[in-house]
């Protein structure tokens, strides 16, 4: 059997508009095709670049306006590339109970970052996640899709050190 | 002979390792030249012991764990022989805890391959769907109201009554919407089904789809859950491929077919009005009712909104009727609840069993009390929109109305466990952070009252004009209750007043007296 790898959300492809608009009509058949044409180009790209707004206003028959709106409403989408590698940290409460919190601050500390921001060598970007659905294994992580759970300090360097290569 | 092993597949299991261990035990077969067939599946669910590894044997499955990849060597070894090892557990279907759970929809789960539909239909998978065809439309619907099935994911509305609203309504489409936006901390049931026994999920749904006239579902599930939708698209590949989905569904003349969608980080999309607008490709801002989404719901038609384990308990009610399943539970909870256990808990996992059971038993006895050590403080039962329930609460039975009656809610059924280094004032101000951060903006109490009621919190923990502040905190959640369409403006108050009621030395009072509840 296949093992599952999700794919990360890091960024690859540059911007490209011919492309985006390849992935933006791949979806253009089906019932409300916003949501997925935009986890497509975020896939392509890491981040939904601003032209891809007007790209996909045009192919849909609305307004700008109603694309800008859905992108910014959703924590997912991300405005401008992130890091080499995503970092994820579970902020929620089954996490908090199992001592998450020094967690997060221990990683803000050594990548010299705030909850969002990326690392000032462009590696990893921090972000906070409310739940991974690992409570029972809390606290809990998500590295590029690759979820890590029992998180300690020591296994919580070992994800640093990781991401930080 | 070969040796068949089980190692589960579900992201919890993988998040300790589970991957690790299967290549390192694969390893060790080839060094130790024993033909080894490894079938991944779900999680039983005793997360404590993941990654945990089962032998088939004459006797049944024996269960180890928790197993590192350290142990591959020695392990395969005993295995192979059948002799004793440390991480020995014994028969999985003697496990104590295991013994004392009810599982009617989690009966599956941990014990078949996910991806097989050969292996669904082996352990009594569509069963369900073949007495929904013999039964028809109509019946169908009325045992589903007869079985006294309530909304899993949090509201506890009556099933049934959903499916004959939707039913009654004609219209040239319809849907079947199943809301995978597992977003309460301290719950992954969901996750678990659709990673360990998603074909039930779709036959739930097609079923609902034949009862109700609809043709098309979806599976909104949210993006935090990247194992449970491949595995969902698996299945549902495997369905159409196999007949449960498509134009004759099981060799009916009834065409049902549906498809996963991916969420995108909203937490209020776990609401059903506000889910629909996200699957039409809009902001998931929360609509009015009515129109009820059984009339209106999605793209203007008539929609049934289910939770994952609302349509998950569907099969079973069919194949063995409505009497079976409402023998089960307490007052006007009916069936089982599949409760999960995290946070600070020794025992943490997922915990099947009749409504009915009380809090303290679900914590110090199921959950064996905190993995610190340390007492345990408060509970948060139902997600961040639950209340904290004191020590003093523990009697309170796993019932639907028992919980609204102490200004709780049992939501989802998760439970998370704090021990007593908890700052409950901090918890009350991260419910209102909660709130700001995830509140779709339509409500002016919840879009702007949970941002006022952070700084309230942060002026009574300085202690400036403390009486006057806990007042106008109460008179916040007071406009935030009623003044908010759906339930996450709604519901915040209850963590917020429950730490502020049970807990007031946290907010700088003095302590509540230890009276009888």
């Amino acid at each position: 059997m296949v093992s599952m790898q999700p794919t990360p959300s890091n960024p690859r492809a540059p911007w490209d508009r011919e492309l985006a608009l390849a992935r933006i009509r791949e979806h253009l058949d089906r019932e409300g095709p916003l949501l997925p044409i935009l986890h497509a180009l975020q896939e392509e790209f890491g981040y939904i670049d601003q032209a891809a707004e007007p790209l996909i206003a045009a192919e849909l028959n609305i307004s700008r306006a109603e694309v800008h709106g859905v992108i910014t409403f959703y924590h997912d989408f991300r405005r401008a590339p992130a890091g080499r590698h995503l970092l994820k940290l579970c902020r929620a409460e089954a996490c908090q109970a199992a001592g998450g919190e020094p967690l997060a601050q221990r990683a803000e500390a050594r990548l010299g970052v705030r909850m969002g921001g990326t690392a000032a060598d462009g590696s990893v970007t921090l972000e906070p996640v409310y739940c991974l659905g690992l409570c029972a294994l809390a606290p809990s992580a998500m590295l590029d899709g690759r979820v890590v759970a029992r998180l300690d300090h020591e296994r919580l360097e070992a994800l640093l050190a990781e991401a930080q290569r | 002979m070969t040796l068949r092993l089980y190692i589960p597949i579900d992201a919890g299991a993988l998040a300790v390792g589970a991957e690790e261990v299967a290549a390192a035990i694969r390893a060790a077969a080839a060094r130790q030249a024993v033909a080894l067939d490894i079938v991944r599946t779900g999680s039983r669910g005793l997360y404590w012991l993941e990654p945990m590894v089962e032998a088939q044997t004459p006797a049944g499955r024996i269960a180890y764990g928790p197993v590192a990849a350290d142990d591959a060597e020695g392990l395969l070894r005993a295995i192979a022989t059948d002799g004793p090892h440390p991480l020995r557990l014994g028969r999985t279907d003697d496990l104590p805890w295991l013994k004392r759970q009810t599982r009617l929809t989690f009966a599956r789960c941990g014990v078949v391959d996910p991806r097989s539909l050969a292996d669904y239909r082996a352990h009594d998978g569509c069963r369900g769907l073949a007495r929904a065809l013999s039964l028809g439309p109509e019946a169908t619907v009325e045992a589903v109201v007869q079985s006294g099935l309530r909304g899993r994911g949090g509201a506890g509305f009556p099933t049934g009554i959903k499916w004959r609203t939707a039913a009654q309504t004609q219209a040239p489409q319809k849907y079947i919407v199943c809301n995978a936006d597992e977003g309460d901390s301290g719950t992954f049931a969901d996750r678990m089904i659709m990673e360990g026994d998603p074909f039930v999920l779709i036959e739930g749904m097609a079923i609902a789809g034949i009862a109700v006239g609809a043709t098309k579902g979806y599976v909104y599930i949210r993006s935090e859950y990247p194992h449970a939708a491949a595995t969902m698209e698996a299945a549902i590949a495997a369905a159409r491929q196999g007949g449960l989905l498509g134009d004759r569904v099981g060799d009916s003349s009834f065409a049902f077919d549906m498809e996963v969608r991916v969420g995108a980080g909203a937490y209020v999309c776990g609401e059903e009005t506000s889910l629909l607008d996200s699957l039409e490709g809009k902001r998931g801002l929360v609509r009015a009712k009515p129109p009820l989404p059984a009339h209106k719901g999605l793209f203007g038609r008539p929609t049934v909104v289910n939770n994952v384990l609302s349509f998950a308990a569907v099969p079973l009610i069919l194949d063995k009727g409505a009497a079976f399943y409402r023998d089960f539970g307490m007052g006007k909870s009916r069936g089982t609840m599949p409760i999960q256990l995290a946070g600070n808990i020794k025992h943490g996992g997922l915990f099947e069993t009749a409504f009915g059971i009380t809090l303290g038993e679900l914590v110090d006895d199921v959950g064996g009390g905190t993995r610190s050590g340390r007492p345990v403080r408060a509970v948060q039962v139902g997600g961040p929109l639950g209340a904290y329930f004191p020590r003093a609460l523990f009697d309170t039975p796993f019932d639907y109305e028992a919980f609204a009656a102490r200004e709780g809610l049992i939501g989802h059924g998760g439970i998370v466990v704090f021990d007593d280094t908890v700052d409950m004032a901090k918890q009350a101000r991260f419910a209102m952070e909660f709130c700001a951060i995830e509140s779709c903006g339509k409500c002016t109490p919840c879009r702007i009252g949970s941002t006022r009621g952070m700084e309230v919190i942060d002026r009574i923990i300085r202690n400036e004009n403390r009486a006057a502040n806990t007042a106008l905190l109460e008179d916040l959640c007071h406009t935030l209750k009623f003044g908010s369409l759906c339930a996450l403006g709604g519901f915040t108050p209850y963590p917020v007043m429950s730490a502020l009621t049970y807990f007031p030395e946290d907010f700088g009072a003095p302590p509540r007296l230890q009276a009888a509840e």
